[in-house]
């Protein structure tokens, strides 16, 4: 089973964990992506999320099936967040369950790697004396 | 033919708009690719970009007709 969700509000990570979960799941692996204070050695404040909804949604659900496709998988959840996030905050978890943990580790680390290079989600960092599109520029 | 073009992250910058209409003769992605970077210089200087065609990315064959969505995608930084 998948479950994908783009949205405003905060992402509950404990109910994401709990959805996953199934009896035959020996375990569950989740990535939790976060708002970190620093880039290059910069001061983040903030980042500031968008997304081209409709296809950013086809494309985290192409990722799941390919997911379920590739590994012994029970349940694959993808929630991200769009809209501006404060230090600490959550943009994305990816949880993963599945009979044994190499699927449930491997499909995971799969899975937001490969959100990173082909999600339509565009990131800004917010320092403290200007905004910078992520990745923009070479 | 008119085009609506979507834009998104940087590429809402360099076009000065979330959208464009654009009234043009481009057979294929790629030479939607070519007009836009004659007429936007700074899209060149991008890492890369992508055309996105009803929801898929486009390569530069693939062809561009009155009613598409199509979508101007700078480099992806979601998670």
């Amino acid at each position: 089973m998948i479950d994908i969700q783009l949205q405003n509000e905060a992402v509950d990570i404990a109910a994401c964990i709990e959805w996953v979960r199934t009896p035959t799941s020996g375990g569950v692996d989740v990535f939790i992506g976060t708002v970190r204070d620093t880039t290059k050695g910069k001061k983040v404040l903030a980042l500031d999320f968008e997304a081209y909804a409709a296809m950013a949604l086809s494309e985290m659900k192409k990722i799941a099936d390919e997911v379920i496709t590739k590994w012994p998988v029970d349940r694959i959840l993808i929630h991200h967040r769009i809209g501006k996030l404060s230090v600490g905050e959550v943009p994305v978890v990816i949880a993963v369950s599945a009979a044994h943990r190499d699927a449930a580790f491997d499909a995971c680390r799969y899975a937001i790697d490969t959100l990173k290079k082909t999600v339509p989600i565009f990131k800004k960092e917010i320092f403290e004396d200007g905004e910078v599109w992520v990745s923009a520029h070479p | 033919m008119k085009i609506t073009l979507l834009a998104f992250g940087i590429v809402k910058d360099i076009f000065k708009a979330p959208q464009l209409e654009i009234d043009c003769e481009v057979a294929d992605a790629g030479a939607l690719k070519q007009m836009l970077a004659d007429k936007y210089p700074e899209l060149k200087k991008l890492a890369h970009y992508m055309v996105a065609v009803n929801n898929e990315y486009a390569t530069d064959t693939t062809a561009i007709k009155e009613g598409d969505e199509i979508a101007i995608i700078p480099p992806v930084s979601g998670g």
